[in-house]
């Protein structure tokens, strides 16, 4: 019976391309809504993945990463005396303008690591040698610091610019991911990132540490807050405080919720409906496969095996133009697209959680079909 | 074990007996009665005509016999089983091992071939599909559709489709066919041919046909003739066809 089931389905092209659509479009909309909401919130805390550093130590009324709360001096030492931390770097973290030859201004995201060990430094050197920091006026921006001084015709190593009226000289290019705001990294070395940024009492944006081996990076975070009373907390935990910040003071989470969330009711909603009524269409000849004798419990397993027969296609369908969006227009991290197994799972479940309630609405109207409505003309 | 019924002294075994069925629609002012106490016997090798008006109660009849409804009350026996006692489950395994049907709708599923729509009633006994195709393409060449296997029921003629509709009621060789209207939908000689055809393939010493209709046309190609008026039967006529022996 699985053979008429799925002719039934497939060979009425209209209604199962109707179907089909219908539900590869809800699919996609929701994984393409969805990967670029999860992007945006990477991005929201891509000041803390592109550091790479285990713990984060600030003021502890902090809200967010980009939120620099400037911490005193001698906070470096408090912490790396706290029992359990191998060691305690400091990071400069501000906004400021860097000046092109051409006159023109571009704001920038001045990061500055420790000169000495050059913790925090970004995983991929696109080019030059990021040691090379060490240099006198020496920066290393990122590609798309790089897009937004000129592009690489300009900006390359041995470029010079400046930022706040301070010569910068390009000695590395790095990869790293977008920010949130937008607004391009350029690193330097702790002291020089200081001279580059407006005086103030305070510059010590955060303490980056990492715990001994063997400890686990919470008990030390627990730790520094205790001895200190400053903020410490995972990379992790840092993230989902931005993340979870972003979503309460944004609009992102209600918009991109809203959009999501309807999408796939109103995308579902109407698969099912489609997928209902295509059961509706076919009462007669369901009533006439009852009345030569097929049971309800074959006829339940036709319509489930049409319903996650389409199912499943559509979501294939769906998933596979919404990578396919992402590749086009996210390529290079331009855009933020980030498509997880977690997002493809949720979709997933939530599409057979579809297909199962369309299938048990057209099965409870086929199991009080009276198979006698095929003798009526 | 089929009953037997004595007609004009002849003991001849029974296919169908019916007693004092009565069959209401509907509750309370709104109940409308439309069986009040048939009795019935169709027998082994028949071909009953069940003839009368609209609302006579001819198809409730015919639905009754196939265990698609309950009765109210009375007996109903079906080659030998109390159709009514049994179990809805047991209802549609007894339909789908012994029951044929021949619609007014034909009910073809437009989207397989003719020779699938045959098979639909093997391939529900659980019949491997090329095997259930395979007879059913047979069945469908005794009836001359051979060069129209794989049309889809949309390609075929109204003939055509009935032909397909008689080729899937017969192609589980049942012991019992209902026919609801088969030549509602079909002109006058279209329709004569189908109830030729249907007599001449169909009709068995081991078999019964149960042939509702209200086309006076076709009364000739049934055995008797049994006519319902007001949910009773009225008058019961014996035909004397050539072609009986």
């Amino acid at each position: 019976m699985s053979y008429i089931a799925l002719k039934m389905l497939f060979g009425d092209r209209a209604k199962y391309l109707m179907l089909l659509c219908g539900l590869s479009f809800s699919v996609m909309l929701t994984v393409q809504q969805g990967s670029i909401f999860w992007g945006l919130m990477r991005w929201s805390h891509s000041g803390i993945t592109n550091i790479n550093a285990p713990i984060w130590v600030t003021d502890p009324n902090i809200n967010q990463v980009e939120e620099v709360k400037p911490l005193a001096d001698t906070t470096l030492t408090r912490v790396r005396s706290v029992s359990g931390v191998e060691w305690a770097v400091p990071l400069y973290k501000g906004v400021l303008r860097a000046r092109l030859a051409d006159g023109n201004y571009q704001q920038i995201s001045m990061v500055g690591l420790d000169a000495a060990t050059l913790l925090g430094r970004p995983a991929v050197t696109l080019e030059g040698r990021i040691e090379d920091l060490r240099t006198p006026d020496a920066v290393a921006p990122d590609q798309w610091a790089v897009d937004r001084l000129g592009g690489p015709e300009k900006i390359k190593i041995g470029t010079v610019f400046e930022i706040n009226d301070r010569k910068a000289r390009v000695v590395a290019i790095v990869e790293t991911q977008k920010g949130f705001q937008n607004i391009p990294f350029v690193y330097t070395t702790y002291d020089r990132a200081l001279g580059y940024s407006p005086s103030e009492r305070r510059k010590l944006s955060y303490v980056l540490a990492k715990p001994l081996p063997g400890v686990p990076p919470d008990e030390v975070a627990t730790r520094i807050t205790a001895e200190t009373g400053l903020g410490a907390f995972t990379a992790e935990q840092f993230g989902w405080k931005t993340i979870v910040w972003m979503l309460k003071n944004t609009g992102i989470g209600v918009n991109f919720g809203t959009t999501i969330v309807l999408g796939f009711i109103v995308g579902m909603a109407i698969a099912g409906q489609t997928f209902y009524l295509f059961t509706i269409e076919n009462l007669k000849q369901f009533g006439a496969l009852k009345a030569m004798g097929t049971s309800i419990g074959t006829i339940a397993r036709m319509i489930l095996l049409q319903s996650f027969t389409v199912g499943v296609i559509s979501y294939g369908v769906g998933v596979g133009l919404a990578t396919g969006f992402g590749a086009i227009t996210a390529r290079g991290g331009r855009l933020p697209f980030v498509e997880t197994w977690q997002l493809l799972a949720v979709v997933f479940v939530g599409l057979v959680g579809i297909c199962s309630l369309a299938s048990a609405i057209s099965i409870r109207k086929l199991a009080r079909l009276e198979p006698a409505i095929v003798f009526r003309g | 074990m089929p009953a037997v019924a004595t007609i004009n002294g002849a003991h001849l075994p029974v296919a169908v007996k019916v007693r004092g069925v009565y069959k209401s629609f509907g509750e309370g002012q709104a109940r409308v009665p439309a069986l009040k106490g048939v009795d019935l016997d169709v027998l082994l090798g028949e071909v009953l005509l069940l003839v009368g008006p609209s609302g006579s109660g001819k198809t409730t009849l015919l639905s009754v016999i196939a265990g698609i409804l309950d009765t109210d009350e009375g007996e109903v026996d079906v080659l030998g089983t109390p159709v009514p006692q049994l179990t809805p489950d047991d209802k549609t395994r007894f339909r789908r091992d012994n029951l044929g049907f021949i619609f007014q709708q034909f009910n073809l599923l437009p989207t397989l071939t003719a020779a699938e729509n045959a098979a639909v009633p093997l391939i529900i006994r659980g019949l491997p599909r090329s095997q259930a195709i395979e007879k059913a393409a047979s069945t469908m060449g005794e009836l001359g559709l051979e060069d129209r296997i794989d049309f889809l029921p949309s390609k075929l003629s109204g003939g055509q489709q009935q032909r397909v509709a008689i080729a899937r009621a017969l192609v589980g060789e049942p012991r019992l066919i209902l026919c609801d209207e088969p030549t509602a939908n079909l002109d006058a000689e279209t329709g004569g041919k189908a109830m030729e055809l249907l007599r001449r393939v169909g009709k068995r010493p081991d078999r019964a046909m149960i042939v509702v209709t209200h086309d006076s046309r076709i009364f000739e190609f049934g055995d008797r003739v049994v006519r319902l008026e007001d949910g009773r039967i009225e008058q019961v006529k014996q035909n004397h066809r050539r072609d009986d022996p």
